[in-house]
């Protein structure tokens, strides 16, 4: 890498931490009482109350998954995490009124210049809570609504009440059981019949505090021939000791609505990623799950889309970089449930210094769903002997008319590739960046362009270190 | 008055082995700015390997011998740092390079091998009269590297790597094999645009090559070693008469 990106991100460029100056930080640990606290704070309806307790005894009795990582969940400290945390009185709408060392964190980690120069709307959350949101007045009066989740469910909570848990019950499994218990923040948006927004909208999940379990919840509806793309990114200091985040994400494509999700997962090697995203893909609509996972110590994440009606269309496109005590268990689910439904999957993911990737995923075609057609390019690389690589694909095929293609590879990066691009010039960190990023072009490639040269950064800093 | 060779490389009795196989056997080669080396031997004669080794392959150990490359001792140099120096190879077997846009790789290229940034519109600018001067297509440059290339267009993806990064020592290693016609004399144009700054090693199987580029020596190698050089007419001599003869002097 130049030593001028190597200016701009040095390390893992977003370990710093502001002082805890939290208004309100929970005791660690998680009860029915802390969980009915985190509803009475917020003021919730009681409905709401009841399902968070409800789906805190279904947490308690729940077993880990076995797959993944046992070894690591089972040494989850549930009691030592806190599961809520204010950072401040309020959602801001003008940086001017966020406390300035939180204003400067979401400089760094390049919001506040995205937002001026290319979104439609931002929601910025640090630990529990959204602590600045806005969105641009053309869209608010198309009668788009994005706004945290806390602020959704107060604003619209008949729209809230009608699909929240619908996509993700509280019983999947055990962490969407913990979201469901102690959610606070995340996002809920929803674009109004034949609306494209144009711009897309970004939310940026800050975990600042030491031990701090971030638990956002959101909600996307494109309502009929509606389309929007959704951004999240998310960083966090680097500590000794775990963080936890748990998100639960729902989206629903109503009849010819596009909606594409794109993540840009960041965390710190302490963060354990544990995410439970789904969608519903409603006639002739299109539903795009855009993933990457560059960061944390481990993720366990499987997008999934059910494609519930006839003509609907799946996407899912995501990288894994799994580096030193990293492990990226990271999939894709596609449930064909309607005929004339259509998937495309590709998955990328590389292992270096030991570090653990692990493809999963299912392919599901019901009986009546006929004429489907599914492509399915599961590719791996690794850049040492120390690295791992698995993958488990799973396929349910009921419909014998479905048009299927699996790939596969696992490949190394050969001696001559390097000697290749080593007689251009390049060391071997450089020649090996380019490689890295070439592997992950299909992915980079569907990003908006100060994204994708942000992404190649990242990937360049990851290069560095034990090579040579 | 003659004016002094300015030399660029000097190999003198080197050995050098693949895999513990003795390939190049006690080989001497000067070449100076200027010059046009051709290098032709039969399949296997060690052509190859004697590029691969002056560009640092990692699986060639140079057992013994010397190598300067303008006045340094080449083995300090690591395979990236030689080409910052100067050295260019132009493969037998280039590389697929997936994911790795033309355009992006050459930039990147030309900045690593000066060291300096190129601002955006210098890069066009020269891309653009490299291009030309090849007769290379545009859509080349949001390809990926090699990727599904034909053969031909890979030997002349080399050429223009070669003329945009204007080396002091031009090693070619059958760039001319598998081309028609017209692509050897777009080839040819490249080398020759390069040559008068350059010392250039051109290794080719053909006479024909040489009709397009005018090469002050011929060398010719037998089992790891140059057995014969000469002038042109070497090159027209093998043409029609093969390598018996050379192998029964030798
Ligand atoms: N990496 C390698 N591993 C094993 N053997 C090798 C390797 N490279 C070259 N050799 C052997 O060294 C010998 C010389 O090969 P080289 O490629 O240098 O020949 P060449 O003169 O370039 O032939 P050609 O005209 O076919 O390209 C051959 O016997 C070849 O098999
Ligand atoms: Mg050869």
């Amino acid at each position: 890498m130049s030593d001028e990106a190597r200016d701009i991100v040095g390390d893992y460029r977003y370990g710093f931490h502001d002082e805890d100056k939290s208004i309100i930080r929970f005791d660690n640990g998680l009860s029915e009482q802390i969980v009915r606290d985190i509803s009475a704070i917020k003021n919730e309806p009681e409905w709401m109350t009841d399902i968070r307790v409800k789906a805190y005894h279904h947490f308690v009795e729940r077993e880990m998954p076995k797959w993944g990582n046992p070894e690591i969940l089972n040494d989850i400290d549930f009691e030592a995490i806190t599961y809520f945390l204010r950072s401040t009185d309020a959602t801001e709408d003008d940086w001017k009124d966020v406390p300035e060392d939180i204003q400067n964190t979401f400089d760094k980690v390049g919001l506040r210049e995205a937002e001026n120069t290319w979104l439609g709307g931002i929601t910025a959350q640090y630990d529990s809570e959204a602590v600045y949101h806005s969105i641009r007045e053309d869209l608010e009066s198309q009668g788009v609504i994005f706004l945290d989740m806390d602020s959704g469910l107060r604003e619209h909570p008949e729209l809230v009440k009608k699909y929240f848990g619908k996509v993700v019950p509280h019983s999947d499994n055990k962490f969407a059981a913990l979201n469901t218990a102690v959610w606070s923040g995340g996002s809920f948006l929803y674009i109004p019949k034949g609306v494209h927004v144009e711009m897309p909208v970004q939310a940026y999940f800050r975990i600042n505090a030491e031990n701090m379990g971030q638990f956002e919840r959101t909600l996307i509806l494109a309502d009929e021939g509606s389309s929007v793309h959704y951004i999240e990114g998310c960083t966090a200091p680097s500590y000794a000791s775990t963080a936890l985040h748990s998100a639960v994400v729902e989206l629903i494509a109503m009849d010819g609505a596009k909606i594409r999700y794109s993540t840009i997962q960041n965390w710190s090697n302490n963060v354990l990623n544990l995410v439970t995203k789904r969608a519903h893909a409603m006639k002739n609509s299109t539903v795009e799950w855009i993933d990457s996972n560059i960061g944390s110590g481990l993720t366990m994440k499987y997008p999934a889309i059910l494609l519930k009606g006839e003509g609907s269309h799946a996407e899912v496109v995501s990288v894994a970089y799994a580096g030193e005590n990293q492990h990226q268990d990271t999939g894709a689910k596609v449930h064909h449930l309607a005929a004339n439904t259509t998937s495309n999957i590709v998955s990328k993911s590389i292992s270096k210094d030991g570090g653990r990737s692990t493809y999963r995923g299912l392919l599901q075609v019901t009986p009546k769903a006929h004429n489907c057609r599914s492509k399915i390019v599961c590719d791996a690389l690794m850049l040492d002997q120390d690295s791992r690589s698995d993958t488990y694909p799973t396929m349910e095929i009921g419909n014998s008319s479905a048009d299927l293609e699996h790939e596969a590879s696992v490949s190394k990066v050969s001696g001559d590739q390097l000697f290749y691009l080593m007689s251009r010039g390049f060391n071997e960190q450089e020649a090996m960046g380019l490689i890295v990023n070439g592997f992950f072009d299909p992915f980079t490639r569907e990003l908006p362009s100060d994204y994708a040269v942000e992404m190649n950064k990242l990937l360049n800093i990851k290069m560095e270190g034990s090579i040579g | 008055m003659r004016v002094m060779p300015e030399e660029i490389l000097n190999i003198s009795n080197l050995y050098v082995s693949v895999e513990g196989t003795e390939i190049i056997k006690g080989l001497s080669l000067t070449i100076n700015k200027g010059e046009v080396h051709a290098l032709m031997g039969r399949n296997g004669a060690g052509k190859s390997t004697l590029a691969n080794a002056l560009m640092g392959h990692p699986a060639y150990s140079i057992d013994s011998g010397e190598i300067t490359y303008n006045g340094q001792q080449l083995e300090e140099l690591e395979v990236f740092e030689r080409a910052r120096a100067g050295m260019f190879l132009s493969f037998q077997y280039p590389s697929v390079l997936p994911g790795v846009k033309v355009g992006t790789f050459l930039k990147k290229s030309i900045e690593a091998v000066s060291g300096n940034p190129i601002k955006q519109r210098d890069f066009r600018n020269q891309l653009k009269a490299a291009m030309q001067l090849l007769d290379m297509d545009r859509t080349f440059l949001s390809r990926y590297v090699n990727d599904g290339f034909s053969g031909g267009e890979k030997k002349r993806l080399e050429i223009l790597q070669l003329v945009l990064l204007q080396p002091t020592l031009a090693m070619l290693d059958e760039t001319d094999s598998g081309l028609d016609i017209d692509a050897l004399k777009i080839v040819s144009k490249g080398i020759n645009q390069v040559a008068p700054q350059a010392g250039c090693l051109v290794i080719t199987h053909y006479q024909r090559l040489l009709e397009h580029v005018k090469a002050d020596y011929v060398h010719v190698m037998v089992d790891g070693n140059i057995v014969k050089s000469g002038g042109p007419d070497l090159a027209h001599k093998l043409e029609e008469q093969g390598y018996d003869w050379l192998e029964a002097e030798a």
